[in-house]
């Protein structure tokens, strides 16, 4: 039987992807880019018995989703920009009380309410550096409509898997344009579930180590009855302000992602085996690069792309092993130059860098891309 | 027989944190014999809190139990009921908490009618972070941030829940440690959000700013200027004046948040 087709824009994608992943809960507010999110989760989710809450204001969303996360639901929130200004200490929450749970924030332009219907990629900082202290961070950013429906099932995957916070960011123009999609049957596309503890109640606690750096996370309500607190905690869920253990503790926590960087990053190499210049790119403007590349190669050029596709943990290993073939990477992007910094540091000098940066709420052409190849010497 | 307190706490987590003459533990003591008289399931009670001294509570409780930021406790714990109607949600927190930083969070769980209890601890001040001024303290009352005396107006804790849409709202004082727990037990059977406002001493940052001379000073303040609603029928404004009312102040029956959002459930279902 054929599949199920649809032509969706990224957002609705973005909530169908959700629900294939066992999402029950949303917990949102509304702001532009990101509404379309929502409408669909009101729509949807009560058929399938889940739940849908607009909250008081984002703050309020992103406890909400944490709560019901631990009463042992899967949850989604979606924003924008100043939303996820807003959300920061309860992602840092939901880090360090290690809570799974989904972020989906459309990048629109900024700082501020910036432009709300223009598209940017200046978020990408906000994602890793945003919530304050020290956390893991992981970050997805797809480029069409049918990866945004299939990277927010990989996210509720890693979120289960890692007991972290991740965060899905298409640009405006992935989240509001519309595709072909074709539908995955159930079962094609694993969904994780989360790991249930197997100890009786009495002896569980939330933190406990010895099941490894992701500890089992019981849920409310199942007989398990456990501490959770944002303070700097012991294994038993409670505060403790022990120099050893909060070392100890605050490490396991960014390690658990960082150790794992293989499962975690994904990416797309294109044209890249003989290639002289790698364009690195991520969202909407790898499409352009896509384009770029091939009318390049049309001129002689042997142009190629990295296209990033989790942003963080950052693609270094790659970045560094291509700094070691090629004569120059160029680095379009949407904001001042957030992902060319991280390519310079993964260049090493070994490479000129070249940016394109663009603010503007205008994408990023492929004739710009090709007047920037060009310039590689 | 003495009543078993040990029963509803956490082995090896007391002392608690509190300043000697605080009234947070008489008030915890009102929580677990409510929990108790109601025969409250604990693996199906989450207790909930945000940041502060009254915040740390639900950690000495043997229940499902979450510290969150600040001000954050409401809207945590509406995530909480939503997900799992079946559960007994208590909120537990402190005035400034509840109606500074979370006062959105505050209102509009009254609004929504939310099944939860919300236990405010009023002691008028921010104890833990060294007694800087809250919403609920009174105008001209000294504390950190006020040197030369408070100029903001106090809120009303109660009169704002019952204008926000809480369905039940109670007040108790610290001193009147046997009314805490009934006044619990009818804010949990009740359905709907209830509100119980606690009017608590912080001899430490509050009194001794304040020219309370000692604890017992404070628990007299509170003793004096209490008056049962019942009582205040028969008194006239002037009798009145400066005294806060205790007791149910607020009670009707509307629609309630998860049990409505059950009815979407089916509505949704039914298409």
């Amino acid at each position: 039987m054929a599949k199920k087709v649809a032509f969706l824009q990224g957002n609705e994608a973005a909530a169908h992807g959700a629900i294939y992943a066992g999402c029950n809960f949303f917990a949102g507010y509304p702001i532009t880019p990101s509404t379309e999110v929502a409408e669909v989760c009101s729509l949807e989710l009560p058929k399938l018995g889940g739940k849908f809450i607009q909250m008081e204001d984002e703050i309020g969303a992103m406890a909400a989703v944490l709560g019901a996360s631990l009463a042992g639901s899967k949850v989604l929130t979606a924003t924008s920009g100043p939303g996820l200004s807003l959300k920061q200490e309860l992602i840092g929450y939901g880090c360090i009380a290690e809570i799974p749970c989904v972020i989906y924030n459309v990048m629109r332009g900024g700082p501020s309410t910036g432009m709300p219907t223009g598209p940017s990629q200046s978020d990408v900082m906000s994602a890793k550096w945003g919530t304050h202290g020290d956390h893991p961070a992981i970050l997805l950013v797809p480029a069409s409509v049918q990866e945004t429906y299939e990277e927010i099932i990989r996210a509720f995957n890693l979120s289960e898997k890692y007991r972290t916070p991740v965060m899905v960011m298409p640009d405006e123009i992935v989240a509001h344009m519309r595709e072909r999609i074709v539908f995955p049957e159930p079962g094609e596309i694993e969904v994780v579930p989360r790991k249930a503890p197997t100890v009786p109640p009495e002896q569980y606690k939330p933190y406990d180590t010895s099941f490894g750096d992701v500890p089992p996370l019981a849920s409310y309500g199942t007989g398990y009855k456990f501490h959770v607190t944002g303070l700097n905690k012991m294994q038993d869920g409670f505060p403790t302000t022990k120099a050893e253990i909060v070392q100890a503790e605050e490490e396991r926590q960014v390690r658990k992602v960082n150790a794992n960087v293989d499962d975690i990053v994904t990416f797309e190499e294109y044209l890249l085996d003989d290639a002289e210049v790698a364009v690195i790119a991520y969202g909407s403007t790898s499409r352009s690069a896509r384009y770029a590349v091939n009318a390049a190669r049309e001129q002689g050029i042997k142009a190629g792309m990295f296209r990033i596709k989790t942003f963080w943990p950052f693609p270094d290993k790659q970045l560094k092993a291509l700094a070691g073939k090629v004569k120059g990477f160029v680095t379009p992007e949407m904001n001042l130059g957030m992902c060319t910094g991280e390519v310079e540091r993964c260049a090493q000098g070994k490479v000129p860098v070249l940016g394109i940066f663009r603010v503007d709420g205008e994408p990023i052409n492929p004739d710009q891309i090709v007047a920037k190849i060009k310039e590689v010497k | 027989m003495a009543f078993d307190y040990d029963k509803y706490i956490r082995p090896g987590k007391l002392p608690h944190i509190w300043c000697p003459g605080c009234g947070h533990g008489i008030v915890m003591k009102g929580l677990i014999r409510a929990i108790d008289s109601l025969q409250l399931d604990t693996k199906n009670t989450a207790i909930v809190s945000g940041i502060g001294c009254a915040s740390r509570l639900p950690g000495y409780m043997d229940c499902c139990t979450l510290h969150t930021a600040h001000g954050r406790a409401a809207a945590f714990a509406t995530g909480v009921k939503l997900a799992k109607p079946e559960m007994n949600v208590i909120l537990v927190g402190g005035d400034g908490d509840g109606t500074a930083i979370g006062g959105n969070h505050f209102i509009h769980a009254c609004r929504r009618n939310i099944d939860m209890t919300y236990i405010i601890l009023n002691n008028k001040i921010y104890g833990m972070t060294g007694g800087q001024f809250s919403p609920a303290t009174p105008t001209g009352a000294k504390a950190s941030t006020t040197p030369y005396g408070n100029p903001d107006p106090p809120f009303d804790i109660a009169k704002l829940a019952i204008g926000a849409g809480a369905t039940f709202v109670a007040r108790g004082t610290a001193y009147h440690a046997t009314q805490i727990d009934k006044l619990i037990a009818e804010a949990i059977q009740h359905k709907g959000f209830s509100v119980v406002e606690i009017l608590d001493d912080c001899p430490t940052t509050y009194g001794r700013r304040n020219k309370f001379k000692s604890v017992i000073e404070m628990m007299n303040h509170l003793k004096e200027t209490a008056v049962p609603v019942k009582a205040a029928e028969k008194m006239t404004a002037e009798q009145l004046q400066g005294k806060v009312l205790t007791g149910v102040l607020y009670k009707e029956e509307k629609p309630e948040y998860t049990t409505e959002y059950a009815k979407v459930i089916e509505r949704a279902q039914a298409k």
